[in-house]
C-alpha cells in the first residue's frame, strides 16, 4: 500500500473517532430542541405549575435550581479555594498531606446517590436543618469540593513560580504574596473551574433527592430553610410519576434544564477564552 | 557619671544594628560572612565561606556552572529558605546584625534582587514598580508617583517610558524589563542589590546600559553581581570573587584578580580554560 493511501485511511479513522465523540452531544440537542421547542413559551417560563404539573409552567423549578446552585457556591467557592491555597502554596510534601490530597481524588469518585444519603443523614437528621435549601446547597457544596480544589489547584500550580520569588523579594509576607502576587492570576483559572462544576452540580438529581426536592410545591421558597422545586428532579417525577403528561412539557423541562447547564459552560468557555488572551507570561 | 568614650563609640560601630538608611555606622563591611555551610539535600553547595562585602562597592562573584555562585546570593536576603532540604550553619550579617535575627521581609526589603531573567509581572509598568512601596503601606498617590518616577530614572528608563507607565510591562524589551525591575527593587529602597546574571539574556546595548546603571547606583547602594560573563566582572566590579565547587578560592581587587591571580585555578578560570 502506498503511504499516501495509509495516511488517508488514517486520517479517516482519527476523523470518524471525533464525529462519533460529538454525535451523541448533536443527537441530544436535536432531540430535546425537536420535541420542546414548541413547548417553551414565555408562560412555561414564568408560570407556577398547575393541574397536578401537567399545565402551567416550570418557573419555581427554575428558582429552586438557582437559589440552590448559587448558595451551594457560596460555600464551596471560598473553601475549596482556600484549602486548595494552603496546599499548593503552604503545606509541605508530607504524609498528612499526601493523605488529604489522596482523600481529594477519592472524593471526587464517589458516585452522587452517595453525597446524598450522606447530607440526608449530615445536614437534614443531624444537623436539623431538615430537607431545605440549605441542606441541598451544603450536599451539592461537599460534592463539589473536590473539582474546586483540583481546578483551583491547578490554577495556581500555572501561576509562575518567578512571580512568588519577585514579590518575596521585594520584602512582601507569604501572604501578600499570594494575595496579591499569585490570586490575582490564578482567579480565571479559578473560576471556570468552579462554574464547570456547578453546572455539573446543577444537572444532578440524587444529591437533591433527599435533601431539598419537593414533589409540587407551587410557591417560591421563601427562605434556605424551605423546600424547594428542582429541574432535574422534578423532570425526573413528570417523566416517571406522572401519567398523562404531555411529551412535549417533559421536553420542554429538558431543554430548560440542558439550556441552563449549557449557558453556564458557556461563560466558563467565554472566560476562559479571555483568560488565555490576557495570559501573557 | 562617668561617660566611657569608647564604649559609645564602639557601639554605634560594631554591635549596635544600624538603623536602616541614614545614620549609617561608619565600618566599611556591609555584609560579613563566617564560615558558611550550606546544603540543599545531600549537596554541599557552599563550604565554610569567609568573606566581606564593603560598603558602594560592586563585588563581582564569578566561577562555573554549580560553583554555589547563586546560592551564596540568595543566601544573602535568605530566599534560600524557600528551598526544599535547606540546610546552613555559620553567620551571615548584615551591618553587624544577624540576619536571621531581622524579620526576613525587612531583610529582603533592605536587601533586594535582580533575577537572571527579567521578571516583570504581566501588570502594567507602573504598578509594576508601585507594587513594593504599595505593598508597604505608601497610601498617597503623589507620593507613589514620586517613587515611581525617582526608580525609573534611577535605572535610566524614565525616558524609554515616561509616555506609555500604563502599558503592560510584558510589552517592553528584555532589556528594558531588566532596568524596570532595576527600578521596582529600587522603589522599596534597598541598601544591598543582588544581580544574579542581570545580563545573561541580554544583547551587548542592553547589557552596556544594565552595566551603567549599576556603575551609578553603587554610589547610593551595596552592590553584587554575580556572573558568568568574566569580562563583565571585569569592567564593572571592584573587588571580584571567584567561587568554585562551593568554595571561596579567591578574592581581591579586580585588577588584581585579572593581572595576577594567586591560585593557578583562578587564573586558568580566566583564561577560558575550564567551565
Ligand atoms: N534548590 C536546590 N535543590 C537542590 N540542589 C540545589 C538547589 N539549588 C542549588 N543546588 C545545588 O547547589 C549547587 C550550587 O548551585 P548554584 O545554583 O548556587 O550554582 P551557580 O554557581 O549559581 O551555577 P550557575 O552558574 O549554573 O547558575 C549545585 O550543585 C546545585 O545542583
Ligand atoms: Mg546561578
Amino acid at each position: 500500500m502506498k503511504t499516501t493511501t495509509k495516511q488517508k485511511i488514517a486520517f479517516s479513522i482519527l476523523f470518524l473517532c471525533t464525529i462519533i465523540v460529538v454525535l451523541p452531544v448533536v443527537c441530544i440537542f436535536w432531540i430535546i430542541i425537536k420535541n420542546g421547542y414548541k413547548g417553551i413559551t414565555w408562560q412555561f417560563i414564568t408560570a407556577m405549575p398547575t393541574e397536578g404539573m401537567r399545565q402551567g409552567g416550570v418557573y419555581p423549578a427554575i428558582v429552586g435550581t438557582l437559589y440552590l446552585v448559587c448558595l451551594s457556591i457560596v460555600f464551596s467557592l471560598p473553601m475549596g479555594v482556600m484549602a486548595a491555597v494552603y496546599l499548593n502554596e503552604y503545606a509541605k510534601d508530607n504524609l498528612l498531606t499526601r493523605l488529604i490530597r489522596l482523600a481529594i481524588v477519592n472524593l471526587a469518585g464517589v458516585s452522587s446517590v452517595v453525597y446524598g444519603l450522606f447530607g440526608l443523614a449530615l445536614f437534614v437528621t443531624f444537623m436539623k436543618f431538615g430537607v431545605s435549601i440549605l441542606s441541598g446547597a451544603l450536599t451539592l457544596a461537599i460534592m463539589n469540593l473536590p473539582v474546586i480544589i483540583t481546578a483551583s489547584r491547578e490554577a495556581l500550580a500555572s501561576v509562575p513560580y518567578s512571580f512568588r520569588e519577585v514579590s518575596l523579594s521585594l520584602g512582601l509576607s507569604r501572604w501578600q504574596t499570594i494575595r496579591h502576587s499569585v490570586l490575582p492570576f490564578a482567579i480565571p483559572g479559578i473560576l471556570t473551574g468552579a462554574i464547570l462544576s456547578l453546572a455539573r452540580a446543577a444537572g444532578e438529581t440524587a444529591p437533591i433527592l433527599f435533601t431539598v426536592a419537593a414533589f409540587y410545591l407551587p410557591h417560591l421558597p421563601k427562605s434556605i430553610f424551605d423546600q424547594a422545586m428542582v429541574l432535574p428532579y422534578h423532570l425526573y417525577i413528570i417523566s416517571t410519576q406522572i401519567p398523562n403528561i404531555s411529551r412535549e412539557t417533559r421536553y420542554a423541562t429538558a431543554f430548560v434544564l440542558v439550556g441552563i447547564v449549557f449557558t453556564m459552560n458557556i461563560f466558563a468557555v467565554i472566560i476562559r477564552s479571555r483568560l488565555r488572551k490576557k495570559k501573557k507570561w | 557619671m562617668v561617660i566611657n568614650p569608647i564604649s559609645n563609640f564602639q557601639r554605634q560601630t560594631s554591635n549596635f544594628p544600624a538603623s536602616p538608611a541614614g545614620s549609617q555606622p561608619p565600618t566599611a563591611t556591609k555584609i560579613a560572612v563566617k564560615q558558611l555551610n550550606l546544603w540543599f539535600g545531600k549537596v554541599l553547595a557552599l563550604k565554610n565561606l569567609n568573606l566581606e562585602i564593603l560598603r558602594n562597592e560592586i563585588l563581582g562573584v564569578i566561577g562555573p556552572a554549580s560553583s554555589g555562585k547563586t546560592s551564596f546570593l540568595r543566601q544573602l536576603n535568605r530566599l534560600n529558605e524557600l528551598e526544599a532540604g535547606f540546610r546552613m550553619n555559620g553567620e551571615v550579617t548584615l551591618d553587624g546584625t544577624h540576619i536571621r535575627q531581622v524579620k526576613v521581609e525587612a531583610l529582603r526589603k533592605r536587601v533586594g534582587m535582580i533575577f537572571a531573567l527579567p521578571q516583570v509581572l504581566p501588570i502594567s509598568i507602573y504598578d509594576n514598580v508601585a507594587y513594593g512601596p504599595r505593598m508597604h503601606g505608601v497610601k498617597s498617590k503623589s507620593e507613589i508617583d514620586g517613587i515611581v518616577e525617582d526608580s525609573l530614572k534611577a535605572s535610566f528608563i524614565w525616558d524609554e517610558v515616561k509616555d506609555r507607565l500604563k502599558e503592560l510591562a510584558t510589552k517592553l524589551s528584555g532589556g528594558q524589563q531588566q532596568r524596570l525591575c532595576i527600578s521596582r527593587t529600587l522603589a522599596v529602597k534597598p541598601e544591598v542589590m543582588l544581580f544574579d546574571e542581570p545580563c545573561s539574556g541580554l544583547d551587548p546595548i542592553s547589557t552596556a546600559k544594565v552595566e551603567e546603571s549599576m556603575l551609578k547606583l553603587k554610589e547610593k547602594y551595596t552592590i553584587v553581581l554575580v556572573t558568568n560573563n568574566t569580562k563583565q566582572a571585569a569592567r564593572v566590579s571592584d573587588r571580584t570573587a571567584f567561587f568554585l565547587m562551593g568554595e571561596l578560592i579567591e578574592i581581591d581587587k579586580t585588577h588584581k584578580v585579572f593581572t595576577a591571580p594567586k591560585d593557578k585555578r583562578t587564573e586558568a578560570y580566566i583564561q577560558g580554560k575550564f567551565g
